[in-house]
């Protein structure tokens, strides 16, 4: 019954919006990425493993990554103030404990990772996409990892569980479950979940975030194979 | 059962092979799988893959050579910027012994010389010396940032490439192993072997590199393309360790002929003199293959 | 705290006093220049512009306020730039550095004083309401020159700004649901930036040649070749002689800018 189901934007309930993704697209930094994710535009860098001034937060025996998500005051239909607000800091927090289980940083001890996440267009899922970003910016500069890490988010929309909410469907949805994955051993590094849900609800958004995380892989792979492979 | 074959671009997290392979650098084991855990190669030897990582930066190795840049100038020692997350110093002991001397009219902020990395501490901060030939501070020419790990492509087999490019340009060039380049020659010289390294940094893992940038040396030089083809050793060069010198070996003999060359101490030696040195060494030591886990990799050796 | 290598500003300092640049460039001549417009679908105006590697994207957002008690009849136009710390390894993040404010500034000079965007049709009700125009500068790729990048890119993105329709109906705005109107512009303007190496004034100069100089010229132009803002920035002074030349460049390379919006 629920294939059935045409949501606001005609997509099916486990369909993801379109996506682009491209590796290595800024000059300075060490690794970046692009992503668009229906109407987001998600520019990420990497810079590191360096050196920081700011000591305490090294550690003695691996590296360890900052992570700063910002928007663009352009970003959204009302302009944003510049600089971050309580929203951003958390979800800079959280997409840094997202990205770390994955990182494998042993032989780069008292050295930092920064990772910068630019939302320049925002229409629902940033963090998200800002993960999926991330980790290709990662890849792209050279930083030795366990897994890709993706993110993608499954939600609750008149009364359906659908796939990769849009701005719309989340302001008028029921509940939003973003997560974020390992790929290849299905380990869950992020979630959230806002709004109301049953258990098997819940169990059934697991279930399809997961199937869109792993669809979303495949474009990370893509975005940085066509990057690097031979002409 | 393995999944890739030698010289596939993989990423991390990618499953190589299954437990009979030996997991070498740029991988590791899970559940009985060998994964990658980098952007790179694969590089196979009998049953032990390795990634050979696309871009990483240079984590200091004792006895490295590397092209550092002066930063600060402290009481007894210099702050050395090595183009990696960690930083050198030079003591004023290594440089100058015992004698009292104001180490800013030795070296100053700016200056950029030519060290070789003494030791690494458990912190990895790099101990410079300035033992060994043509090591100081550069007079000149122009520096050029490539990524580390295509240092071994830039020289080439046997010093191929680098050769190469040092005859048809009349460059002097100094490599770093932490992905500096020193050029010295006449000014067009230095910004076409600029030019060129940048495009054999792009290029690293196109096959018939050698003879493309030779046709492009040439072709910016005498307006013609050469006849005759140069061998080409694509097959291996991509994984091959750079055969530059023996350091130990060398650091060694440095050692001695430092002894024995106390007294002409201020004189420095011309850094074109290593590079012939170098050359020498390597038609001697050429038989290290890539699979060897000796002292002297650029880039494989993590001990 | 970035330090230049003693022979890196000798080679770039002896290339420039041969009429050479590390590029291959002549001392007038820009990098490639492109620039897309409406980028950003979620802003009234936007533009993408790359000079070389450098890259800026900017977009304007429109709020109703208040105008200034001095000009109760025209819109208000706001200049905002972020060197945003992925932009390059030594930008920090946190609020606005000085020289973040000062490139604003620049920028927002030339709008102001070339008095393109006619103010006055931005005003909605005098006194009480007008069209506040907010440019808020993107900086994501720091190659050097963001100066006429900046600039170049607030230029595009103000012609391609559409604002809706206000009306006032029983003394409050209403805007329209569909109804937009083209920013007024009435004319387009360009800054081109040097800095002086050796004795010689070199223009767009990339990273290092910005690092090595030992001062800068910002001039901006009209398309009708009216200069109507300049900055000199730089710790070492520059001679009479060497701004009437630059300026002299900077009028002509205009055109060759303006080509490009």
């Amino acid at each position: 019954m629920m294939s059935e189901m045409i949501r606001d934007d005609g997509r099916k309930f486990n369909e993801l919006r379109p996506i682009k993704i491209e590796a290595g697209v800024l000059e300075r930094a060490d690794g970046s990425a692009y992503l668009e994710v229906g109407g987001n535009k998600i520019l990420v860098a990497v810079y590191g493993p360096r050196e920081s001034y700011i000591r305490r937060l090294l550690e003695p025996n691996t590296g360890v990554i900052r992570c700063r998500y910002n928007m663009a005051p352009f970003s959204v239909d009302d302009r944003k103030r510049p600089g971050p607000d309580r929203r951003s800091s958390e979800i800079s927090k959280i997409t840094a404990d997202a990205l770390r289980p994955a990182l494998m940083l042993e032989n780069y001890p008292r050295s930092m990772i920064d990772i910068y996440i630019e939302v320049i267009e925002a229409e629902g899922g940033t963090r998200c996409a800002g993960i999926t970003a991330a980790s290709v910016a990662l890849v792209d500069a050279g930083i030795p990892m366990k897994d890709i890490v993706v993110g993608c988010a499954a939600g609750k929309v008149n009364d359906e569980i659908v796939l990769d909410l849009s701005e719309k469907e989340d302001k008028e949805g029921q509940a939003d479950v973003p997560i974020a994955i390992m790929p290849r051993t299905g380990e869950i590094t992020l979630l959230q979940s806002d709004g109301n849900l049953t258990e098997e609800e819940f169990a059934k958004a697991i279930d399809l975030a997961m199937e869109g995380c792993l669809e979303v892989s495949k474009l990370q792979k893509e975005a940085l194979m066509k990057k690097y492979s031979i002409e | 059962m393995i999944y890739v074959e030698n010289k596939d671009l993989v990423i991390p997290g990618q499953v190589l092979a299954d437990d009979e392979y030996y997991s070498g650098r740029g991988t590791f084991k899970e559940n009985g799988k060998v994964c990658s855990s980098l952007l790179g190669r694969v590089s196979l030897r009998n049953k032990k893959i390795r990634v050979i990582p696309l871009k990483s930066k240079y984590v200091p190795k004792k006895g490295d050579v590397v092209i550092g840049k002066i930063n600060d100038v402290r009481f007894s020692m210099w702050d050395v910027d090595i183009n990696s997350p960690y930083s050198g110093i030079l003591p004023a002991f290594e440089v100058f012994g015992r004698e009292k001397k104001e180490l800013n009219k030795v070296y100053d902020v700016g200056d950029v010389l030519f060290l070789r990395v003494v030791d690494v501490d458990e912190i990895k901060k790099a101990k410079l010396g300035l033992k060994g030939r043509g090591m100081g501070k550069f007079k000149g020419g122009i520096i050029v940032d490539i990524a580390p790990t295509k240092v071994p492509r830039l020289i080439g087999k046997k010093g191929s490439m680098i050769n190469m490019i040092k005859d048809k340009t009349n460059c002097k060039i100094v490599v770093g192993q932490n992905g500096l380049v020193w050029v010295k020659g006449d000014e067009d010289m230095e910004q076409l072997t600029k030019s060129v390294i940048h495009l054999i940094e792009a290029e690293a893992h196109t096959s018939g590199l050698t003879n493309k940038i030779k046709n492009k040396l040439y072709l910016a030089i005498d307006g013609e393309i050469p006849p005759e083809e140069v061998p080409e050793e694509e097959e291996e060069f991509v994984l091959e360790k750079p055969k530059l010198q023996n350091f130990k070996e060398e650091l060694e003999q440095e050692e001695r002929e430092a002894e024995e060359n106390k007294k002409e101490k201020e004189e420095k030696p011309n850094i074109a003199e290593v590079i012939e040195e170098f050359k020498r060494k390597n038609k001697k030591d050429n038989t290290l293959s890539y699979g060897d886990n000796s002292n002297n990799s650029f880039i494989l050796n993590n001990k | 705290m970035d330090i230049v290598p003693e022979i890196t500003r000798q080679s770039i300092t002896n290339l420039v006093m041969n009429d050479k640049r590390e590029d291959g460039r002549e001392l007038n001549e820009y990098r490639d220049i492109s620039i897309e417009t409406n980028v950003i679908s979620k802003a009234e105006g936007s533009a993408r512009v790359k000079i070389g590697g450098t890259q800026v994207i900017v977009g304007i957002k429109p709020q109703l306020g208040s105008p200034f008690p001095d000009t109760p009849e025209l819109g208000v136009l706001m200049t905002n730039c972020e060197m945003l710390p992925m932009a390059d390894p030594n930008f920090e993040p946190g609020p606005p550095s000085d020289d973040s404010i000062e490139l604003a500034r620049v920028v927002d000079r030339g709008i102001r004083e070339s008095e393109l965007v006619e103010l006055d049709k931005l005003c909605v009700e005098e006194g009480k309401h007008v069209w506040m125009l907010f440019i808020d500068l993107h900086i994501i790729d720091n190659c050097g020159n963001l100066f006429d990048a900046c600039e170049l890119a607030v230029m595009a993105a103000l012609k391609s700004t559409k604002l809706p329709v206000a009306t006032i109906v029983d003394d409050e705005v209403v805007l329209s649901e569909d109804e937009t109107f083209d920013l007024p512009i009435n004319n387009e303007l360009a800054l081109c930036t040097f800095v002086k190496i050796g004795d010689k004034m070199v223009l767009d100069p990339t990273l290092d040649e910005e690092r090595v100089a030992s001062a800068r010229l910002n001039v901006g132009v009209t398309k009708d070749g009216r200069i109507c803002s300049m900055q000199k920035g730089g710790s070492q002074p520059l001679n009479k002689e060497e701004l009437l030349s630059a300026v002299n460049v900077a009028v002509s390379k205009t055109k060759e800018l303006i080509e490009h919006l």
